[in-house]
C-alpha cells in the first residue's frame, strides 16, 4: 500500500518567491545555475573491513556505501552469474523527515532504481563473480547509507555507488576437500570487473523550471522529480518519474534533454574527485 | 578585547565563577559548586565574569518579539513553528482583534494561510502549554515584503555584532532593512531583488564563517563588490 | 569469522596490535559533521567509527508517548550492514535493541531532560565500523552531539570497555579480545561528577579484578572526556573572534 506522503517539510511562501525570482534570471539560492549539479567530494576505501567504500558529499547532502561481497549460490535462472543485491536505508539521523524503522516505499524506491540502472546496462561484470556455475558465486551486496539529507539522494547515491565499486576488490579464496570455498581473509584480492559506469541525474519541475540536482528546499517546492540514469555514452539506461505531479510531453522531452547533457558533467565531477582523492 | 579581559570556552560540567549569566539553565549547582550545562564563554573582567552560550536552540520567553512560520490550523487556532523545541499557537481571536473591537471573519483562515511567515510576540510561556503569541501591536502581524531566512539561534549574536557592528555594516552596504528576531529568523527588505540576494548571501557568509576574525571587514567588501557586479 | 589466537600477547607482553594492556587505541572526536541535525560526532577508537546524531528537544512524533514532567529521550543503536566482518542484516537484532537501551540509561543521569516537558529528544547512532567497544564508542559521540546540539547536561560522559584476555585485564578492547577473550566489561561515567552511568560485564571475574578494571576503567574515561571536551572547545572557538 502507498499512501501520499503526510510528513511535508512547509516551505515558505517568501522562499518560494524568491527561488523563482532567481530562476528567471537564470540563478538558484546555492550560487549555481539552473543546470549545475551542486559541488561533489569523495572518499574512498573509508570502511576498511568492507570490500569497497566510499562516502559522498553532493552538497550538504551526505551518502556512504558500502560493498561486501560473500559466498552465495547463483539464481537458477542465471547459473552463470554471481548475484548484485542492493539495499538503502534512509536512517533516521539524515533527516528530521525519516522515521526509524524497516525501510519505507522511499527507501525501496531507490535501492531497486540504483539495482535496475546498474543491472540492466550490465555495468558490473557479473559473470566474472561466478565461481562454480549454478552451486557458488559471490553474492555482491551494495549498502547505501543516506547519512545527511538535503536533497537529491538519488544522484549522490549512484555516485556513491560508482566510486565504490571502483575501489572494490574481490578477496582471493581457496577451496577445502570437501569443496567448501574459503576466503582468504585480508588478500590482495583482484579489482571488480566494471563494463561501464552509470550515473543517475535528477531533475525536479518547479513552476516551468526544469532544475538539476535538486537541494532539499526545491526538492520540497517540485511538483515532480525525473530521475534519469544514463552511461558514458549518453544511453538511457533506466528512469523513474517521482512525486505527485504530471509532466507535459514537451516538459518530458525537455527534462530528458537537460539531463542528457548533466549526465556527463556527473562523469567529470567523479572523476575529478577521485583523483583529488587520490592525490590527497 | 581589553586587554585585562579573559574570554574562554568552558563545557558542560566544567565550574566556573560567574556573577553575569542569561536567564536560563546554563549554570547550576553540584555539592555547592557553580557549573555549567552548556558550551558557552566565559568572559572574566576586573569588574564581572559573564557567561555566554554558544550552542543551543531557542526557548520561548514572554515578552520576545519572535518570526514565526504558519505550518497548520485548527478549529480557531494557528499552529506557527518558531524554531524551538515548542510549537506556537495564535488564537484566531487574536489575530482580527476581537478584544480589541475587531470583527472575526466567517473564512478566518483565509487571512493568514500555511507558509506565510508573522511577526509576534510571545504572551505567556510555562512548558506546560504551547507558547501563546499576540501580533497586537504595532509591528507585528503577517510579514508582507521582503523575504525570511532562518539562521541557527546560536549565530544571532554574530550577525548583529559587537554593539551591533555587524548589522550596521550590512545596513549601510545594501541599504536594505533588517529585523533580526532572537529565534534565529531575519526579516530583511529591500529596495529590489538584487539587493535582496546580496543581503542574504551576505547573511550565509557570517553564518558559514562566523569562527573566522576580520569577518566584518570581509562582508563590507563582499557586498560593495556584489553590487559592483550587479550593476546596483 | 576469525580465529581465536593462541596467546593473546607477545614475549614482551604486548597485545596482539602492540598496544600494552592499559594502552587505548587513538581516540578520535570530530564534532558537527552533520548539517540537518541539532547536534552530531563522528568517533573512531582505532578502528571502531561511530556516528551519532542528535534532533530536539522538539514536539515528539510519536504522540503517544509524551512525559508531562519531563523531555523523553529516544535512543537508537544500528549497526551500518557494510560494519561488521560479515554483511549484517540492517534489521535490528535483539543486541541492538538492548545495548539501545543501556546507552539512554547512560545518559539519563546527566541530560537535563526536566527543562524541557512534553518534548522528545531523539539520539541516533549509526555503527559505521566495528571493531570492539562499539557502545561505548557510541556513549562518547552521543554526549558530543549532546552538547553540540546545545542540549544542558550536568556533565560529559565517555565510555570504555575492560576486557580480560588469557587471565589479565586490558584496556580497550578490540573485537578479537572481545570475541575470544573471557570478560567484556563496558563502563561509562562523567568523571566531572564523579559517577558511573553504564556498568555491563559478560565473563567471569574475581571481585579484585571488577575493581581493578573499574578503576582502569575510570582513568581511561578521563583522559576519552578531556578528548571530548577538547574537541567541543575546537568547535566553539568561532565565537571568540566576537
Amino acid at each position: 500500500m502507498s499512501a501520499t506522503p503526510y510528513r511535508t517539510p512547509v516551505v515558505s511562501k517568501v522562499k518560494l518567491e524568491t527561488i523563482l525570482n532567481m530562476y528567471r534570471r537564470g540563478m538558484r539560492t546555492d550560487n549555481r545555475d539552473l543546470y549545475s549539479p551542486r559541488n561533489l567530494n569523495v572518499q574512498v576505501g573509508v570502511i576498511e573491513k568492507a570490500n569497497g567504500s566510499a562516502l559522498v558529499k553532493l552538497g550538504n547532502t551526505q551518502v556512504i556505501v558500502g560493498i561486501k561481497l560473500g559466498i552465495g549460490r547463483p539464481f537458477e535462472d542465471t547459473p552463470n552469474e554471481g548475484v548484485l543485491q542492493v539495499n538503502s536505508e534512509l536512517v533516521p539521523m539524515a533527516s528530521p523527515l525519516f522515521e526509524p524503522g524497516p525501510p519505507d516505499e522511499n527507501a525501496v524506491e531507490l535501492s531497486r532504481v540504483v539495482d535496475r540502472s546498474l543491472r540492466d546496462p550490465k555495468a558490473v561484470d557479473l559473470g566474472s563473480l561466478v565461481i562454480r556455475p549454478g552451486e557458488k558465486a559471490w553474492v555482491l551486496w551494495i549498502d547505501i547509507y543516506v547519512l545527511d539529507y538535503d536533497g537529491n539522494y538519488f544522484d549522490a547515491s549512484m555516485l556513491g555507488v560508482m566510486a565504490a565499486l571502483m575501489n572494490t576488490r574481490v578477496p582471493d579464496y581457496e577451496e577445502s576437500e570437501s569443496g567448501e570455498i574459503i576466503i582468504k581473509k585480508d588478500s590482495p584480492g583482484t579489482p571488480l570487473k566494471l563494463n561501464k559506469r552509470v550515473v543517475l541525474v535528477t531533475t525536479a519541475k518547479i513552476g516551468n523550471y526544469i532544475v538539476v540536482d535538486p537541494n532539499l528546499d526545491e526538492e520540497a517546492l517540485a511538483e515532480s522529480r525525473l530521475v534519469l540514469a544514463f552511461d558514458e555514452q549518453g544511453t538511457v539506461v533506466g528512469a523513474q518519474k517521482t512525486g505527485s505531479g504530471a509532466y507535459s510531453v514537451d516538459e518530458f522531452y525537455r527534462a530528458v534533454e537537460i539531463s542528457r547533457s548533466a549526465a556527463q558533467v556527473y562523469f567529470k565531477l567523479l572523476d575529478s574527485a577521485l583523483q583529488k582523492n587520490q592525490g590527497g | 578585547m581589553t586587554s585585562e579581559s579573559k574570554r574562554y570556552v568552558v563545557v558542560p560540567g566544567e565550574k566556573v565563577s560567574v556573577t553575569k549569566a542569561p536567564e536560563g539553565p546554563y549554570i547550576y549547582e553540584f555539592q555547592g559548586e557553580k557549573r555549567v550545562s552548556v558550551v558557552g564563554l566565559v568572559d572574566s573582567k576586573p569588574e564581572e565574569t559573564s557567561f555566554i552560550p554558544i550552542k543551543g536552540f531557542y526557548v520561548p520567553r514572554e515578552g520576545d518579539v519572535i518570526i514565526g512560520l504558519v505550518t497548520s490550523h485548527g478549529a480557531s487556532n494557528w499552529f506557527v513553528d518558531i524554531n524551538s523545541p515548542y510549537q506556537a499557537v495564535l488564537s484566531i481571536y487574536d489575530f482580527f482583534g476581537v478584544r480589541q473591537g475587531g470583527t472575526l471573519p466567517d473564512d478566518p483562515f483565509n487571512y493568514l494561510h500555511v507558509g506565510d511567515f508573522i511577526k509576534a510576540r510571545i504572551v505567556t510561556f510555562d512548558r506546560i502549554r504551547n507558547p501563546i503569541l499576540t501580533v497586537q501591536d504595532k509591528e507585528l502581524g503577517r510579514i508582507v515584503n521582503g523575504t525570511v531566512i532562518t539562521v541557527k539561534p546560536a549565530k544571532v549574536p554574530r550577525i548583529i555584532g559587537r554593539k551591533g557592528s555587524m548589522l550596521e555594516t550590512l545596513r549601510q552596504g545594501t541599504g536594505c532593512d533588517f529585523f533580526v528576531a532572537v529565534n534565529g529568523r531575519i526579516h530583511i527588505v529591500c529596495a529590489n531583488e538584487a539587493l535582496q540576494e546580496i543581503a542574504v548571501m551576505a547573511i550565509e557568509m557570517i553564518e558559514s564563517q562566523s569562527h573566522t576574525t576580520g569577518l566584518t571587514e570581509r562582508v563590507k567588501r563582499f557586498i560593495e563588490e556584489e553590487r559592483k557586479v550587479r550593476g546596483v | 569469522m576469525k580465529q581465536r589466537p593462541e596467546k593473546f600477547f607477545d614475549e614482551h607482553g604486548n597485545r596482539l596490535d602492540g598496544r600494552q594492556r592499559d594502552e587505548m587505541r587513538p581516540v578520535d572526536i570530530n564534532i558537527g559533521v552533520l548539517s540537518n541535525a541539532d547536534g552530531s560526532a563522528l568517533v573512531s577508537y582505532g578502528k571502531t567509527k561511530v556516528i551519532a546524531a542528535v534532533y530536539g528537544p522538539r514536539e515528539p512524533t510519536w504522540r503517544y508517548n509524551v512525559l508531562p514532567d519531563r523531555a523523553s529521550l529516544y535512543v537508537r543503536y544500528h549497526m551500518a550492514p557494510f560494519s561488521t566482518e560479515e554483511r549484517k542484516s540492517p534489521a535490528p537484532t535483539r543486541r541492538e535493541i538492548e545495548l539501545s537501551k543501556v546507552i539512554r540509561e547512560s545518559l539519563e543521569p546527566v541530560v537535563m531532560t526536566e527543562l524541557f516537558p512534553r518534548t522528545a529528544i531523539e539520539i541516533y547512532v549509526e555503527v559505521l565500523q566495528s571493531d570492539g567497544g562499539t557502545r561505548t564508542a557510541s556513549i562518547t559521540a552521543a554526549s558530543a552531539a549532546l552538547a553540540d546540539a546545545g542540549i544542558p547536561m550536568r556533565a560529559l560522559v565517555g565510555g570504555v570497555a575492560i576486557g580480560k584476555v588469557d587471565g589479565v585485564l586490558v584496556l580497550d578492547l578490540n573485537e578479537v579480545e572481545d570475541n575470544f577473550g573471557e570478560a567484556d566489561m563496558p563502563v561509562a561515567a562523567a568523571p566531572d561528577l564523579g559517577l558511573i552511568t553504564l556498568f555491563q560485564l559478560n565473563g567471569v571475574m574475581t571481585l579484585d579484578e571488577l575493581k581493578e578494571g573499574t578503576d582502569m576503567a575510570l582513568k581511561a574515561i578521563e583522559r576519552i572526556v578531556e578528548k571530548e571536551k577538547q574537541a567541543l572547545r575546537e568547535s566553539a572557538t568561532e565565537v571568540e573572534a566576537l
